[in-house]
């Protein structure tokens, strides 16, 4: 390393994900020619977790097919890659961190990235039932498809109908599994989107088979010699081969906790992620962050948030003056439906719906408040997606007649 | 097997081979400055764009209706237009030059 770089030193960052990995390469990019380590307990190459409930699991599609970066991308770029490696412990005062295995590495910087895992109800008789998943990375992903090779045909109950249960219904369906989603809520989709977005969904699952049963809440599972039943507090009860659980997720804050960072919902930082500790920057879904377009402190579990966290983290650590300050955007992919959201809908006073007259598949949702356009759901309907992006970032006031009018080209309202 | 060459934004020629998969995971291996491909190849994000040469425009063929507005969230767009994840590599692609912006 060149002597600047022996002044920059170690920038150490724990989870190699799309954050982690993207702040290491994003590092060199801004200039960091100190040494660069990326830990990660997950043994594999990094990869693209998106996949996994999607593709990942009703085609032969492979883990290494989708790596985030080439592996060598990472000698190339001199980061020092340490995967099926786990911290145990930051010492922020001595600038270290220790390994599982009581290895001790200094730094002087420290990325976190360390994401979030699946959380698990207490459900009684969960830990004795058979056969019961949650699916975050390639090592969860790989147990369903072994479970489901065979036989064919198994019933799955998946509980919990929001995005990552409805993904994963969708492609067991499409590997002609039976199944049923239980949702507490009174529809799918309840925390995140507007009625008619969670209704299109409903029926799309319904038509092709998917037993969606809303307001139900799971209260036991009981094993038997062949298989689980799932019994919910209304008394009803489901037989399951296999179970697999998506409710969301829990925040991995331990490390940071023990370290004494401040944390809320996540870990709290600045715009430049920056944490309670100057050395400490967090970033994709462990960070409890501002978003100055919506004015409020939040987390977000998405590709663009560890993305776009990563880019500002690598300009703040390298010294640059840098902001975080994007429009948050996803997508869910389920049959041959795409959903594309831009935008946080939190908060919104009015819904406007918008089918467009060449294709009844084609529908957005238009989140207001007040006269702000917050969000759009758009289905099938990229046009509504870019769009909504553009208006969304200008602050654009819409005539929501006109919006809501098929007869409107969505590009006259430009 | 198809050879593929890259022209990216700072003028540097990357000369890739392979025979399956899509432009956007060629290019990723070949670590190509300016092919991103956070969605993974699902046209979703579009950080793949890339021009093609108009004398090969007829063999990659023009983009679907959802990349066709996926593209309008690149402020460098034109009429050659493509993102990468939707190009498959095939053997008739032999040849083709990208520009990246």
């Amino acid at each position: 390393m060149k002597d600047n770089g022996k002044e920059q030193g170690t920038c150490v960052v724990i989870g190699a994900s799309h954050a982690g990995v993207n702040v290491a390469f994003a590092l060199r990019k801004e200039g960091w020619e100190g040494e660069i380590v990326l830990y990660d307990a997950d043994p594999r190459l990094p990869y693209h977790r998106p996949p996994l409930s999607k593709t990942y699991l009703y085609s032969d599609y492979s883990i290494e097919k989708s790596s985030l970066k080439s592996a060598d991308s990472y000698d190339q770029a001199g980061i020092r890659l340490q995967l099926g490696m786990r911290i145990t412990e930051i010492d922020p005062k001595g600038r270290t961190v220790r390994l599982e295995d009581g290895t001790i590495q200094s730094y002087d910087r420290l990325v976190m990235a360390t994401g979030a895992r699946p959380l698990l109800p207490a459900i009684p008789g969960m830990d004795r039932a058979r056969q019961v998943f949650t699916l975050r990375n390639a090592n969860d992903g790989e147990q369903i498809r072994a479970a489901l090779s065979h036989p064919p045909q198994q019933q799955v109950v998946i509980i919990g109908g929001g995005y990552i249960g409805l993904e994963i219904a969708a492609s067991l369906r499409q590997l002609g599994a039976k199944v049923v989603v239980l949702e507490r809520e009174s529809r799918v989709l309840a925390r995140v989107t507007a009625p008619e977005t969670a209704q299109y969904f409903q029926t799309l699952h319904t038509d092709r088979g998917v037993a969606i049963h809303t307001g139900k809440h799971v209260n036991a599972i009981q094993k038997s010699a062949e298989r689980n039943t799932v019994i919910c507090s209304d008394g009803s009860q489901f037989p399951a081969d296999i179970i697999i659980v998506g409710v969301g997720i829990r925040v991995n804050l331990e490390l940071a906790r023990a370290a004494g960072l401040q944390t809320d919902d996540g870990i709290v930082v600045d715009p430049g992620t920056r944490t309670s500790d100057p050395h400490i920057y967090a970033i994709g879904d462990c960070s409890y962050h501002y978003n100055p377009h919506y004015d409020r402190y939040l987390r977000l579990e998405c590709v663009q948030n560890a993305v776009d966290q990563a880019k500002v983290a690598a300009a703040a650590i390298c010294g640059k003056e840098a902001i975080y300050d994007a429009i948050p955007w996803f997508w869910s992919d389920q049959y041959d439906v795409k959903l594309q959201i831009a935008g946080l809908s939190e908060g919104y006073d009015e819904a406007i719906v918008r089918r467009e007259a060449d294709d009844p598949a084609k529908l957005s949702v238009w989140y207001f408040k007040d006269e702000q356009l917050l969000a759009v759901d758009a289905i099938n309907n990229a046009r509504a997606y870019v769009l909504g992006t553009k208006w969304i970032k200008a602050g654009k006031v819409l005539d929501r007649h006109r919006l809501e009018d098929p007869g409107v080209n969505l590009k006259e309202l430009r | 097997m198809a050879t593929i060459t890259f022209i990216t934004a700072n003028g540097e020629t990357i000369i890739a081979e392979g025979d399956s998969g899509s432009v956007m995971e060629l290019a990723k291996a070949y670590q190509v400055e300016g092919i991103d491909g956070d969605c993974g190849g699902v046209c979703s994000c579009a950080t793949c764009h890339v021009h093609v040469d108009p004398d090969f425009f007829d063999k990659t063929g023009g983009p679907s209706e959802i990349e066709q507005d996926m593209l309008e969230l690149d402020d460098e767009v034109d009429e050659y237009s493509r993102l990468s994840c939707q190009i498959e590599v095939r053997e008739e692609l032999d040849g083709l030059i990208l520009r990246v912006d």
